[in-house]
This record gives C-alpha cells, sequence and structure tokens, in this order.
C-alpha cells in the first residue's frame, strides 16, 4: 500500500459571471490526478506554471478545496479534512516558494519556529527554547540567532527557517513547492544538499513541486508530468529523462539547454525535430480540448497518456 | 577583425550609502562586437545588473568614472536628451521581470507604439500599428492584432515577455541588454525566446549582452562569456575555452554548484559564505579569497590583475594556479597515502 495515494483528484475552480454572479464555468485546474508516493522517496511533480502541479500540492494538504477524489494518507483518507488539529497535519509540512514572503516580517525566530510546536505540543516556555534552537542547530543557523527578525538574514538563510518550521513536529511527508527557485545557484546547492541530508536523517519522503528540470532529476526518483491539469507522463527519473515517451515530455525534455556549448548545433537540430514532432502529432495525442489522454502503462513503473486510437 | 560596438574602460559605479560611495562596479573594462553575445555571470549581489544599467544610463544617482564608448563616443555624462536619443533606438534592454516592465494601464499596442513614436515622429497612426503588428508576429505572438488591444495582465509571463522584447528591438538597436530574460520563464518557452534573440542578432547584426546566472543559457547562447564576483570581472574567455578550462576558482566553484541534467551528482558543492554587501566588500587583494579559506594567503595577490594565460583566456589573481576543491585536496592525500 502507498504511503501517499492521490485517486482522481479533481481541483474545479468557479468562474463567476453575469448578473447576480453565477457560476458559468469552472477552471479545471487539476482533472483527474493519480499518483502514488513511496515512503523514504522524492517524488517530482514537474509542469509549465498554469499545469496545476502547485494546486496539487496545496489540495493535498487541504489549502484547496477539493472537488471529487481522494486522499489517503498511510490508508487513512484525508480528502478535505480541513480541521487545524487533526493528526495527519503534523504529519504533512509544507515548504514554500519565496523565503522572502511567507515568513511573517514582524516575528523573531524563536516565534516563526516555535508556532507549530505551539499547535500542537504543550511545551514550557524553556522547553520551547531549547527545541527551537535544536532545530536551528539542525538547519545549520546559529542558535543564538532565535532572537533576530527574518530580514537579517540571507535569502537561503530564511529558507532554512522555513526548513525549520517544515521539520519542527517530525512530519514524515514534506510538499516542497519550488522551495529554491528564488535563489541563487550557490544557495541552492546549499538548501538541495541540506534537503537531501535531512531526508535520511529523518526518514522523509519529499514531494517536490518545480519548473526546473535540472533540480527535480537531481533530487528525484520517481517524476509526474502534468500539462493542464492532467499527467501526460510519470515514470522514474531516467525512464523520464532518457526515455520520454509522450510527446510533451520529449519537448520539454529538449528544452534544457545543454551545459557544452560545443552541442550548440546539435541541440538546435534536435529541437527542430522534436518541435516539428510536436505540432505534427499533437493532434494525435491530445483530444480536441487540447488536454492529455489517461495514463497507459508501458513497463511497471513507466505510464504515458498515449493516444486511445491507433 | 570584429567590429567594436561598445568599448567599456575602468568603469567604476558607486553608490553612496551614508556618507560615503562604495563601487557597485569596480574597474570593468569590457568590449562588445557587432555580431556577438557576450554573456555576463556571477550569483546576485556582483553587480551584473548594476554594470547593465550603467551601459543604459539608468543609474540617476550613482556616480560613475570611466569610459563608455558606444561606437567610439563616450556616454558616460552626456546629458539626458542626447542619451535618450541613443536608448531605445540604438540600444534596446529587456528587463528581467516582465511584468513590472510594462505600464498596467496601456494597452500592449500603445505600449510598443512609444518606443517607435518616440524616435521616429514621421510615422504616420497606421503605419505604426502595422509596424507594432508586425513586430508582435516577429516575436512570435499569435493573433497580434487581438494581442493589441489587450493590457499586461491578460498576457501570460511568457507572452509579456515577448513584448518586452518586441519594445526593445522596435528601432532595431544595435545593442540589445538583457538582463536575465528568461529567468521567469518555463523551459519550453525559454528556448524559443532564446532563439528568438539569435535570430534577432542575425538579422540585425547587433551585439548583445546577456546577463545571466545560469550556465545551460550560457552554453547555448555566448559567443564569449565574462564572469563577475563582488564588482569585478574575475575571468573572461571564450565560451568553449571557459566551458572546457574554467580557470579561476569563483567560475570553477559556480560550475560545481549547478545540478547537471546530464551527470548523476550526489552532493552539490557548497560556496562557503555570501556575497559581501557592498559595504563589507574587500577592497583590496583577491575579493573571493574569503570564500575559498583552505588555500593559502601566499598563492593570492596583492593586487590581483587580469592576467592573459592564452589568446583571449584572462583571469585575475595568481590563485587559480593553486586551486583544488576540499574534496580534490583529500583525494589526493589519500592517493598518496596509498602509494
Amino acid at each position: 500500500m502507498g504511503f501517499l495515494k492521490i485517486e482522481d483528484l479533481k481541483v474545479h475552480f468557479p468562474i463567476k459571471g453575469g448578473l447576480f454572479g453565477r457560476t458559468i464555468d469552472h477552471v479545471r485546474a487539476v482533472d483527474g490526478v493519480s499518483f502514488t508516493l513511496e515512503k523514504g522517496k522524492t517524488y517530482g511533480l514537474v509542469g509549465e506554471s498554469g499545469s496545476g502541479k502547485s494546486t496539487t500540492g496545496r489540495a493535498i494538504i487541504g489549502l484547496n478545496h477539493v472537488t471529487s477524489g481522494k486522499v489517503y494518507f498511510e490508508d487513512k483518507e484525508i480528502t478535505g479534512v480541513t480541521k487545524a488539529k487533526s493528526d495527519f497535519r503534523k504529519d504533512i509540512q509544507m515548504i514554500f516558494q519565496d523565503p522572502y514572503s511567507s515568513l511573517n516580517p514582524k516575528k523573531r525566530v524563536i516565534d516563526l519556529v516555535a508556532e507549530p510546536l505551539r499547535n500542537f505540543e504543550k511545551l514550557s516556555r524553556k522547553e520551547e527554547r531549547i527545541r527551537v534552537q535544536e532545530l536551528l542547530e539542525l538547519v545549520g543557523l546559529n542558535p543564538e540567532s532565535i532572537l533576530k527578525y527574518p530580514h537579517e538574514f540571507s535569502g537561503g538563510q530564511r529558507q532554512r527557517i522555513g526548513i525549520a518550521r517544515a521539520v519542527a513536529l517530525k512530519p514524515k511527508l514534506i510538499i516542497a513547492d519550488e522551495p529554491v527557485s528564488a535563489l541563487d545557484v550557490s544557495v541552492q546547492a546549499q538548501v538541495l544538499n541540506f534537503m537531501k541530508e535531512i531526508q535520511d536523517e529523518l526518514d522523509l519522503t519529499y514531494m517536490f513541486i518545480s519548473h526546473d528540470l535540472g533540480v527535480i532529476k537531481h533530487m528525484c526518483d520517481h517524476i509526474g508530468i502534468m500539462y493542464k491539469g492532467r499527467y501526460v507522463e510519470e515514470g522514474t527519473a531516467k525512464e523520464i529523462f532518457d526515455n520520454p515517451q509522450h510527446i510533451y515530455t520529449k519537448r520539454l525534455v529538449a528544452a534544457i539547454p545543454d551545459i557544452d556549448p560545443r552541442k550548440r548545433e546539435e541541440m538546435k537540430q534536435f529541437r527542430a525535430e522534436v518541435n516539428s514532432e510536436y505540432e505534427q502529432s499533437y493532434n494525435d495525442y491530445f483530444n480536441e480540448e487540447g488536454l492529455a489522454y489517461g495514463l497507459k502503462p508501458i513497463t511497471d513503473t513507466h505510464l504515458v497518456a498515449l493516444p486511445e486510437k491507433g | 577583425m570584429a567590429e567594436k560596438l561598445l568599448e567599456i574602460k575602468n568603469l567604476k559605479t558607486s553608490f553612496r550609502i551614508k556618507d560615503d560611495y562604495f563601487a557597485a562596479v569596480d574597474d570593468v573594462s569590457l568590449n562588445v562586437n557587432k555580431n556577438e553575445v557576450l554573456a555576463i555571470v556571477g550569483e546576485s549581489g556582483c553587480g551584473k545588473s548594476a554594470l547593465a544599467f550603467s551601459i543604459m544610463g539608468l543609474h540617476t544617482r550613482a556616480k560613475m568614472e570611466g569610459d563608455i564608448l558606444y561606437k567610439g563616443e563616450n556616454i558616460v555624462g552626456i546629458s539626458p536628451s542626447k542619451l535618450n536619443k541613443l536608448r531605445g533606438k540604438h540600444m534596446g534592454m529587456i528587463f528581467q521581470d516582465p511584468l513590472t516592465a510594462l505600464n498596467p494601464l496601456m494597452i500592449i499596442g500603445d505600449q510598443i507604439g512609444e518606443a517607435l513614436l518616440l524616435h521616429n515622429k514621421e510615422m504616420s497612426k497606421t503605419q505604426r500599428k502595422e509596424k507594432v503588428i508586425d513586430l508582435l508576429n516577429k516575436v512570435g505572438i499569435p493573433r497580434p492584432e487581438y494581442v493589441y488591444e489587450q493590457f499586461p495582465h491578460e498576457l501570460s509571463g511568457g507572452m509579456r515577455q515577448r513584448v518586452v522584447i518586441a519594445t526593445a528591438i522596435a528601432n532595431e538597436p544595435e545593442l540589445l541588454i538583457a538582463d536575465e530574460p528568461t529567468t521567469a520563464l518555463d523551459v519550453t518557452i525559454q528556448s524559443q525566446i532564446l532563439d528568438l534573440i539569435k535570430d534577432l542578432k542575425d538579422d540585425m547584426n547587433s551585439g548583445i549582452v546577456l546577463i545571466t546566472h545560469d550556465l545551460g543559457v550560457v552554453a547555448e547562447m555566448a559567443d564569449r562569456v565574462a564572469v563577475m564576483y563582488a564588482g569585478e570581472i574575475v575571468e573572461i574567455a571564450e565560451v568553449t575555452e571557459l566551458f572546457e578550462e574554467p580557470l579561476h576558482p569563483y567560475t570553477r566553484s559556480l560550475f560545481n554548484s549547478v545540478p547537471n541534467a546530464s551527470e548523476e551528482q550526489d552532493r552539490l558543492h557548497v560556496i562557503q559564505g555570501i556575497v559581501p554587501s557592498l559595504q563589507n566588500l574587500p577592497r583590496t587583494g583577491c575579493r573571493f579569497a574569503p570564500r575559498i579559506p583552505w588555500i593559502d594567503e601566499s598563492a593570492h595577490e596583492a593586487h590581483p590583475e587580469l592576467h592573459e594565460v592564452k589568446p583571449g583566456h584572462f583571469v585575475r589573481c595568481t590563485c587559480y594556479k593553486h586551486f583544488r576543491f576540499p574534496e580534490e585536496v583529500g583525494k589526493e592525500e589519500e592517493h598518496h597515502g596509498v602509494s
């Protein structure tokens, strides 16, 4: 049984219009997504902006209303549970994209990091202080800095505060939504290394949401590719990067800039080929509405949204 | 012989903090030739954007010393009206964030049209509209007549960036400065935008200064690369040369810290410490030295200069000769121990 199991998840947002603000249509942000996370592994969710990857992550944790579908966490259904003190809230935490806006600028580090502890655990002042200092040490920040404000830290350090908050309650699953997109490459390296370290240490499972394929490849064991609210392909990192099957994935992988300047011409040709293939077979791979078809297994782990006919 | 389009000589751009001036661009000399893409790489805070803004004369309060010669004419300290004749017409800039670079209250057609209007007063209204639609077509915007009437918020990020590019190239500038043009975009759109910039270079023979921290983008686009750290250029070379044989410790650290899509790495290299702020910048000696503390002090020069190690390949400071990553040092010692 899966650790986290998503079944046919749909998140639709109403479009209001007309005279009385009636619902005239829906935006199908997530339109029938199913996948399973294995314990201790890292799952990557990839897609362009607007593909529904962040909405999926937020729906799992209960930040977005779920229209239909089921979310199981350790075999218990957690769909639509919004009660703030539910147990699973302790076990699933989130790391947000922007370390500059996701921390309250008026709060000190001790209050920021202790907030989840105060919600779930009754600790005395002294115990709390010790825990926060331990957490800061864990994420590589000076434990003395508990009285500082977020603006006194650099971007990478702030993201570590965000991580300290996320790991404070010893969660089992962390959903990281573009955790390093706002950071410089060297700081990005720091945060990614660190996330890998605590994964082993705390036996964490990650769900990594990103549009940066380099980061995804570096971090993830399994990858799902989303397009317009649906899955187009799912597989191990190797399968997705070395043997992409869906035309959309092929184009995505081909678009990654190659680090070798001498391959420039080669890549240009390869991309032109992939692009023309994409344009030619677009109608085969997507239905009249431009949506992907259902996933079909190619191997045990590799699923592709292949056309229904032919 | 390549034709020099832009020549920067000993440029120093300083900002005032309290009562002192601090140089964000410190003694930078560079050339940009026609039909050439010069990439400038470095972390944020290294002075890349400050350099770009200096070239465009967009720092109104900074103290600028040195020369920026555009086709032989010095543009440092010339009057704003003269500068306005150059900007937009001869020099175009693509800004990083398309949402803040566009006026939210102006329809797309007027925004691009404005650039044309300012530099070409004779053009009639209908001609201008034709030209704008032509530009929108050129940057690959579908249904340009429709987009012409739209506001920036109605477009997606990729489309907005195309509008910014259309505005920058409206007057077919000979020098185009692109400050992180694709950082905010998805890879597929990024590759389209980069192709577009390349086509422009080929069509108009322009010189392009591409500022980015994405080494993949550099590998795909650049002819030459300048690496900046703490306001200085620490290494400059042809793109293949730099990627095959990066010399400066900073360049090598940058290369090692990027997750590489074509190679498996368990841990990424982390550069110790952070980019120093303007006030705390070491002004003497090797500026990168504090971030590679395991390298012996004697390896650095007292006054590091750019040395030409191969034709066209310049490196600052001699510390590159002795530089090893800590991991490498460990391995070497192990190796010696066994033998």
